[in-house]
């Protein structure tokens, strides 16, 4: 039988164990490889800034066409209000790009495909997004609940409803991001096996779908980093215009 | 449609694969909190320092960058447009200028025309005036000449009758006799001779 599928997602310690207090914060493959990624992101986009030509270069071209891009998302779905925001959205944007992408590098971790990770991320946005909302509006925030031009009859069924979708977004959030990447990776890792357990002779089937789902997997990187990003927006559109 | 079946279906099989590896391996690695607070505290570091560096650092400078070149290529632009009038006034200038030039150079020409056709026509008149005069004198000259030539004519035919006399008879003849007869003669035949 091949190797266990799962196996490339445990996480392991490098180097000496380090505790703070009772609690185990060693460096693990899972935080070098978090590392790699925000070095990578800060890397090219330093290069890509350093630059100051009117007719850019290559990695200005990059740096300034993600900007855009993340510049346009945003404004596109939580408007203008949302300018003071885009860092924060542009750095979420590109951590979660940069850590699915060196995940598709063969013996590499993965760090998106943890769930405890997506959960984080995805809470922090929703704590967030939840104080600025109260922030903004006050207790009208709540009106979030209460659609309008809904029969009065129905009002507390939807209320209730309202309530758990808007307590489900951390949740949705992050086990989307973790399960696509995880059931990529498994998948790509179920064919590889394939290809060696059938040999020469029936091992070619496998390996073109391997290939193909290597293609897939990384548009997958790319459009979960996105639709990460972009319901980032949409929640922070929420808290910033509140008209339900 | 065809999308949400497919990622559906990949979530599917992945489902699958978990349940058939899990007794093999005891579960996901995901859900064992062994490293869940070490991860926490990763994720929280370098996201935190990646964050930090992109706001304070990096995006300003890319925002700034877009900035700089947005108004520069507005500045080119509207520099462009502005030679571009200028261009168009010159070119105006220009065709004005030849446009003057040939009128004045078909003045010219005129005038000169004008002036020659003046002149030859001037001296034309001279000309005709001169030839004119000429004839006129030729003229006089020519009915002097017809208004003298009977005296020279009886003279001559006196001479003559006179020698031939001489010579055939041998006498001398008197001069005012023979001239009696040839002007009898003339005047008889003055038509005859001079029809005009």
């Amino acid at each position: 039988m091949a190797t266990n599928p799962m196996h490339q997602f445990e996480v392991y310690r490098i180097g000496p164990e380090i505790k703070l207090g009772a609690i185990d914060i060693s460096f693990t493959n899972a935080s070098l490889f978090m590392v790699i990624s925000s070095f990578a992101i800060l890397l090219v986009f330093s290069l890509g800034s350093k630059n100051k030509s009117v007719i850019p270069n290559k990695m200005q071209l990059l740096a300034e066409l993600s900007y855009s891009f993340v510049s346009k998302m945003i404004s596109d779905t939580a408007g203008s209000k949302a300018k003071p925001y885009f860092s924060f959205i542009f750095s979420i944007f590109m951590f979660v790009l940069f850590c699915n992408m060196f995940g598709m590098i063969p013996y590499t971790f993965t760090v998106t495909s943890h769930i405890i990770v997506t959960f984080m991320l995805a809470a922090f946005i929703f704590i967030g997004v939840t104080i600025i909302g109260f922030i903004k509006h006050g207790l009208g925030y709540l009106k979030l609940f209460v659609p309008s031009g809904v029969p009065t009859v129905l009002l507390p069924l939807i209320v209730v409803i309202e309530i758990i979708s808007y307590l489900s977004r951390p949740i949705s959030l992050s086990v989307r991001l973790f399960a696509n990447m995880m059931a990529g990776h498994t998948m790509m890792k179920v064919f590889g096996g394939f290809v060696i357990s059938l040999g020469i002779i029936g091992g070619w089937l496998p390996l073109s779908f391997s290939v193909a789902l290597t293609g897939l997997e990384i548009l997958v990187a790319f459009l979960q980093a996105y639709v990460f990003a972009i319901l980032t927006c949409i929640y922070l559109n929420d808290a910033l215009n509140l008209h339900h | 449609m065809i999308k949400k079946i497919f990622f559906q279906s990949i979530f599917l099989s992945f489902l699958f694969l978990v349940k058939t590896f899990a007794a093999e391996s005891g579960g996901m690695p995901q859900l064992n909190p062994e490293f869940w607070v070490s991860q926490i505290f990763w994720l929280t570091i370098t996201f935190g320092i990646l964050y930090i560096v992109l706001s304070k650092l990096i995006l300003p400078k890319i925002s700034n960058n877009l900035e700089i070149r947005k108004s520069q290529i507005l500045e080119n632009i509207e520099a462009a447009e502005s030679q571009r009038k200028e261009s168009e006034e010159k070119i105006k200038e220009y065709n004005k200028i030849i446009q003057d030039s040939k009128i004045k150079a078909k003045n010219y020409f005129n005038q000169a025309r004008e002036k020659i056709l003046k002149d030859i026509s001037k001296k034309k008149e001279k000309l005709d005036n001169d030839l004119n005069e000429e004839i006129k004198k030729a003229e006089l000259d020519i009915q002097d000449l017809k208004n003298k030539s009977p005296e020279k004519i009886t003279k001559i035919a006196i001479e003559t009758s006179n020698d031939l006399i001489k010579q055939l008879i041998g006498v001398e003849v008197n001069n005012s006799s023979i001239s009696a007869i040839v002007e009898d003669l003339s005047k008889r035949k003055k038509s005859e001779y001079y029809g005009n």
